[in-house]
């Protein structure tokens, strides 16, 4: 049976004060692509944000590496976690190649010529070799979530969280950026934690899908994307899967 | 919603602020002390950069202003002195006005203007698009990279620039006395036998706590900033305007504490 890398017990997650989803368990395991699903509003960037401990969990246990996100693992579960927000959000004072080189500057002992070497080959995994000079702002939207997912990888991590890929993306863009995925995934084994609602991207990509429901305030389904929309017989998912993106 | 319940809300959004910059100066403390024990771990490449907006990009309205106070004070005070022959006596008043005083407040205030403003934008705008929160996931202390070096860089830009302005300022007022027809290097004897070691260095340490506060206080806004319409707005007014208030507070009692202890 496959390790689970994140494990979730009975989570309440939302910030001080509100709490958005409520007992949510689920294991995600090493090596998968994994889909957190649902309407806007759902909870799914919430969760995102407890699993890469951004904010604590409001009730429950969540583990990564078998680590709970305290102060003391911190810092190693950061190197085990890299993250693509939906914005790209790499940094716009930095070339694109420093933006790569960032994390590997402050984490490794690698030297300059090294550093810069692995952020040549990681910006190439990407197809983005020729931009590592270009400034962020010189780049398409497209062009800079993949200069974050090269980052992402910049320090070889566990799993990689990208936060709306697809978001205004065009559809080929899109595409494009689940061929890299998948490709990722491929080559270097790793595992990816994905918040999207494009339904296009979560047949393409992901082996399993967790569906979250704003009303219920909960997880509502687990399974294959297959599986969630030929058999589920849950009014909610049948609906998603039928109309697309449902909004809250 | 009634009238308690909206006081009630902005009393406890206040409290809230207060509690967040508490926690912020709190960090900020602590990310220096932990600077201070491993400085490979401060970002000179980034405070470098910081240090270059804040002095040589501000230079030219610093030494404006500063240039342009010294005319007006020595064209207002001269008025009154001429009336007793005695306006020469202005490049005393100058050197007083200037070194103590003037010269670090009229500095602080358009560092606010400008460094505190940007600063708060800057990190407001990161915050916005996330980065503040990609630092965090890489596990990168946002206030040891973001803020420290803003605030190192401030502290070092105001004497600076507070004596370069307090030069502009005494030229423009030996300039207005020339006119006068009180001979330039009486002014600058005036001058030289007018000022101390200890006025010149109490006004530039005056300045590096202004320094201090304009960094703090814009930084603090740009962590702060929401994510709305008008967050950076928002952040980049409350830098200005808090930035000013601290400022004048401070020199108050700055200035109670030096009749205090008669300095």
């Amino acid at each position: 049976m496959e390790e689970a890398l994140i494990v979730l017990e009975h989570v309440d997650a939302g910030y001080p004060g509100t709490v958005i989803l409520e007992d949510v368990s689920l294991e995600i395991k090493r090596g998968e692509v994994f889909i957190l699903l649902g309407g806007s509003g759902c909870g799914k960037s919430t969760i995102m944000k407890h699993m890469i401990g951004l904010n604590p969990v409001l009730a429950g246990k969540l583990t990564l590496a078998g680590l709970e996100w305290t102060a003391k693992n911190r810092a190693a579960l950061c190197r085990k976690i890299g993250v693509m927000y939906q914005s790209g959000a790499l940094f716009g004072s930095m070339t694109c190649l420093q933006n790569v080189m960032l994390p590997m500057e402050e984490f490794t002992r690698l030297s300059r010529k090294e550093r810069r070497e692995k952020a040549l080959r990681l910006l190439d995994d990407v197809e983005l070799a020729d931009a590592a000079d270009k400034m962020p702002n010189e780049i398409s939207g497209g062009m800079r979530k993949r200069v974050a997912i090269a980052r992402a990888m910049a320090l070889d991590p566990e799993v990689v969280f990208l936060d709306e890929p697809s978001a205004g993306l065009d559809p080929i863009t899109s595409s494009a950026l689940d061929d890299l995925i998948l490709k990722l995934r491929r080559e270097k084994g790793m595992t990816f934690v994905v918040v999207t609602h494009e339904l296009s991207s979560i047949f393409k990509i992901g082996d399993r899908a967790a569906m979250f429901d704003k009303a219920r305030r909960g997880l509502i389904a687990l399974g294959t994307p297959q599986a969630l929309r030929d058999t589920c017989e849950d009014g909610f998912v049948r609906k998603f899967f039928n109309r697309g993106e449902i909004h809250g | 919603m009634g009238f308690f319940a909206s006081i009630g809300l902005a009393a406890h959004e206040r409290l809230k602020a207060l509690w967040e910059s508490f926690a912020f100066l709190g960090e900020t403390v602590v990310s220096a002390f932990v600077v201070f024990v491993r400085p490979g771990q401060f970002r000179f490449r980034d405070a470098a950069l910081a240090f270059q907006r804040a002095t040589f990009d501000g230079l030219p309205i610093a030494a404006g202003i500063g240039f342009l106070l010294g005319v007006i004070l020595a064209f207002q005070s001269a008025a009154a002195l001429k009336m007793f022959g005695v306006e020469v006596y202005v490049a005393d008043l100058l050197t007083i006005g200037l070194f103590r005083e003037l010269g670090p407040l009229v500095t602080a205030i358009i560092l606010a203007g400008r460094s505190g403003s940007a600063f708060a934008a800057e990190i407001g705008t990161m915050k916005v698009n996330e980065e503040v929160d990609a630092l965090t996931t890489m596990g990168l202390a946002p206030v040891r990279f973001l803020v420290l070096p803003r605030i190192a860089a401030v502290v070092l830009a105001m004497p600076i620039l507070t004596i370069l302005s307090e030069l502009a300022g005494l030229v423009g007022g030996a300039i207005v006395l020339q006119l006068m027809n009180v001979p330039t290097v009486v002014f600058w004897s005036h001058v030289s036998s007018t000022s101390t070691f200890f006025m010149i260095a109490f006004g530039l340490v005056k300045a590096a706590i202004f320094g201090l506060l304009v960094g703090l206080i814009g930084c603090s806004a740009g962590m702060r900033t929401k994510s709305t319409a008008d967050g950076v707005g928002v952040a980049a007014t409350s830098a200005v305007v808090g930035g000013i208030v601290a400022i004048a507070i401070t020199d108050g009692i700055l200035a109670v504490l030096c009749y205090a202890w008669s300095l």
